[in-house]
């Protein structure tokens, strides 16, 4: 086990699903619904193929919503926004969605995409001086492509939704497209100098210097400004053509001179990453959810790459890939007993053709993979498509054939024990935020920092600095919010804090606390010792004295000839804190702080907690203008 | 690094340095993981369920906060199936006071197949998602030494949520943390699911 452990807790943030636009009329026109055909039922179709109709909307709403009122020519035609799982890079596009749902429909079988190798194919070389920084690259080509302005704004929209996505804002992986015919082969993609570079970037007419690029972005493009950190400042990777033309500077911007139109016949299109893998994703997608529009539909003109090390790569490959899964095993998966030719009949609907059928292997249903389906990555995911296709609905419900006892954590069940009892006794329980401040973990109790607490590395805000290491500052701020309410105010919480502990795998634990709190004209410390004696009481825990008692009239009642039950009880006090106490405990008002400490009947002590008045410095950091006491015992050991 | 299931997994660098690094769990899953991995050690069918505290990293707003509370059921057995997920769910569901649910195939990293869960709201008049579910991944429980053919089914929801359209709050800040009404606490009804 990795020793290293930092104590830095990084919150992640949530992935996003995308959501495409498509207009109504296209919708209804590609998929071959008639006018009768009720949003209703397209949201139903769109339910069991598993995407989601999220909103209906037109692009004048869309304006007024964005800035507050709408051109005048902003159409009012339905528009659906469709959600996408985060792994279907193949239908992020409205290309990519209507051929999915034209085959989960039954219109057409899914197209088998089939990649040129012309005698002389294009060639692309990638400099040694790229290595080890983005230094993949990947090429093809669509040959005779007919862009209409909706097909034209698609194709710009999908590369921005990969780039977003699966290439990790670019950083992973980024696509260029250019127009064939203003450029000419072989291509070169090297690292230069930005000094000794000079471009016109998309949408400038003159040329910019490498080292003025990012000037000359922060004003003109600023959104793409971003990007820059993705680069070394002493090398920019570019891709020129054979007479130094420039095509690009992945992942910044492409150049104004080969940039695309809607009259352009021969697309380039070129991917250049850090990873591998996503490089063909990104390509193969891209490739094949257009060349729909060449004259040759589906085909692809491959392009032969010398990558850094000096191989040769002809992309895109764009074979389909054999995904062998058991018949037994996915009816056995799925809780149905489906024949393999129905399965593999289904499967088509899903755009996944089978292998003929091998009578003499009878259980073997082989899936073949198109390039455009990367989610695949296992016969489980197979399995997946045969439940789809078949129907959530039509599979029968079952309960599961294991009998098992159920049981609660004891130290749930022990915490569900105390919070009645304290409800009972009058107190009111909260719930509060177990990350907060630095300051009201630390400094608003008096003590200092000592670098106990989990530290988050990545704060959105303040709030969440630390993880708490006592149910107080929750407490405090609590009765900070709620001053107006009728005194005195008891409170109660019984959760987790978080320490550091370098004897557990992940460098903290936690600990389940007890706390509570009188907040009112005065301490009401006497209050709080009550009930201090009360929740002993329920774990029977006595005092000393209590003991002594009980363990004298038991030995009388055996001296007498009678029985009795054995007085083993543990035993608690509360010893005054001195002059200067613990770090942990001087949110006490001077004097008027204690330990509550345990014996057990061996007799050994632990300190469970603190209970006190709290120091007036407290009271005002947390600005509760109000006496106030309270105690914070660890339950865990009472478990 | 490849792994012994027959996937062709997600073909990158992993660095187990990556993997170690600390989060604050955005979901109740990565313990449930643990836990599988520890029951794999002595293995038997189990069902267990979790009702406990994730995190997230996002701008707060009148419906979310940093921290929430998520509640999730995994059950790990020979031979279970989708049909299984499907009725415990049902089951589960109606209990909560949602008998009306459909299921719509959807996508988790570590579940497949997935299904998201949708409840029939009956003032709203539609349907509304209300869980996630999913059968865990081969990739997952293989390398875990599970026999292969034991599967584990798990359904997840969160709290705030339903327990905010169930009493009409609309914020969160109403419900839990320290700026809540304290007269909400000791005025609520009891929670009658049944009702």
């Amino acid at each position: 086990i990795n020793a290293e452990y930092g104590t830095q807790l990084t919150v992640h943030t949530k992935f996003e699903m995308p959501t495409i636009s498509i207009p109504k009329t296209r919708l209804w026109a590609e998929l071959g619904f008639d006018e009768s055909y009720t949003q209703e039922q397209f949201e139903d179709l769109c339910f069991k193929f598993g995407v989601e109709l999220d909103e209906v909307t037109s692009e004048k709403e869309m304006q007024q919503k964005e800035k507050g009122t709408a051109d005048a020519t902003a159409s009012e035609e339905e528009i659906y926004k469709i959600d996408i799982p985060a792994n279907r890079y193949d239908l992020v596009c409205a290309e990519g969605i209507i051929l999915a749902l034209k085959g989960f429909q039954g219109q057409i079988d899914y197209p088998a995409f089939k990649v040129n190798v012309p005698e002389k194919p294009l060639e692309f070389t990638v400099d040694k001086n790229l290595n080890d920084y983005r230094s993949v690259l990947v090429c093809g080509v669509l040959r005779n492509i007919t862009f209409t302005p909706e097909r034209y704004a698609s194709f710009i929209d999908l590369q921005e939704k990969l780039h977003f996505n699966i290439c990790r804002r670019r950083a992973l992986a980024s696509v260029g497209t250019h127009d064939l015919d203003t450029v000419s082969a072989p291509f070169a993609y090297k690292a230069e100098s930005p000094a000794e570079l000079s471009f016109a970037p998309l949408g400038a007419t003159d040329s910019v210097r490498g080292d003025n690029l990012k000037a000359h972005m922060d004003e003109n493009r600023p959104t793409i400004s971003k990007y820059f950190p993705l680069l070394r400042d002493d090398a920019y990777p570019l891709i020129r053509d054979s007479e130094g033309r420039v095509l690009s500077l992945p992942p910044i911007i492409n150049s104004e001179h080969s940039k695309i139109s809607l009259a352009t016949r021969n697309v380039l299109i070129e991917v250049t990453a850090t990873d591998a893998t996503k490089a063909d994703i990104v390509l193969n997608t891209i490739v094949c959810l257009f060349s729909q529009f060449c004259d040759a539909p589906f085909e692809i003109e491959a392009v032969r790459v010398r990558d850094a090390a000096g191989a040769v790569r002809v992309t895109p490959e764009l074979g389909e890939r054999r995904v062998e899964a058991s018949v037994a095993w996915i009816n056995a998966c799925i809780g149905v007993e489906l024949e393999r030719a129905h399965m593999a009949d289904i499967l088509r609907r899903m755009s996944l053709r089978c292998e003929p059928l091998d009578d003499a292997a009878p259980d073997a249903l082989v899936a073949l993979v198109p390039p455009t389906r990367s989610d695949i990555l296992h016969a489980c995911d197979v399995m997946e498509d045969v439940a789809i296709a078949h129907g959530y609905d039509n599979i029968a419900k079952t309960v599961p054939n294991i009998a098992c006892v159920g049981a609660q954590q004891p130290l749930n069940r022990l915490t569900d024990l105390l919070r009645n009892e304290l409800a009972q006794a009058t107190y009111t329980e909260v719930l509060t935020l177990s990350l907060c401040s630095r300051d009201e973990n630390y400094a608003h109790l008096r003590r200092p920092n000592d670098g106990s607490a989990v530290t988050v590395s990545n704060p959105a805000t303040y709030e969440f600095q630390v993880a708490r290491t006592s149910l107080l500052p929750g407490m405090f701020k609590t009765v900070h919010h709620n001053k107006g309410a009728p005194k005195p105010l008891k409170l109660f919480e019984v959760s987790d804090v978080v320490l550091r502990d370098a004897a557990v795998d992940v460098g903290a634990r936690n600990e389940r606390r007890l706390c509570a709190l009188y907040c009112g004209n005065t301490t009401g410390f006497e209050y709080l010792q009550g009930l201090l004696d009360r929740v002993m009481q329920v774990l029977d825990v006595v005092t000393v004295a209590d003991k002594q008692k009980r363990a004298a009239a038991a030995a009388a009642s055996i001296k007498a000839g009678g029985k009795a039950m054995p007085v083993r009880n543990s035993t608690y006090r509360c010893e005054l804190l001195g002059a200067e106490p613990p770090a942990n405990a001087r949110w006490t008002f001077d004097g008027h702080g204690a330990s509550v400490i345990v014996t057990s009947h061996d007799g050994v002590d632990t300190h469970v907690g603190y209970i006190g008045m709290v120091h007036p410095e407290t009271v005002n950091a947390f600005e509760i203008g109000y006496p106030c006491s309270a105690l914070e015992i660890n339950i865990e050991h009472f478990e | 690094v490849r792994g012994t299931t027959g996937s062709i997994g997600y073909r990158y660098k992993w660095a187990i340095e990556e993997a170690k690094k600390n989060i604050l769990r955005t979901h109740t899953t990565a313990v449930s993981t643990r836990t599988l991995f520890e029951l794999a050690a002595d293995f038997k069918p189990m069902k267990f369920f979790s009702i406990d505290r994730v995190f997230r990293n996002e701008a707060m707003d009148a419906t979310h906060l940093a921290e929430f509370h998520q509640i999730e059921g995994f059950i790990i057995g020979p031979d279970l199936t989708l049909g299984d997920l499907l009725g415990s769910i049902q089951e589960f569901f109606r209990r909560v006071g949602m008998p009306r649910i459909t299921m719509k195939p959807a996508y988790n990293p570590y579940t497949e197949p997935s299904m998201e869960i949708f409840a029939h709201h009956p003032i709203l008049n539609k349907w509304v998602e209300v869980g996630n579910s999913g059968m865990f991944r081969p990739e997952m429980l293989e390398p875990m030494g599970l026999p292969s053919n034991v599967r584990a089914i798990a359904w997840g929801l969160g709290l705030e949520r339903p327990t905010m359209i169930k009493y009409g709050i609309n914020n969160i800040r109403d419900l839990c943390g320290h700026k809540l009404d304290l007269d909400f606490v000791s005025s609520n009804p009891a929670c009658r699911l049944d009702k």
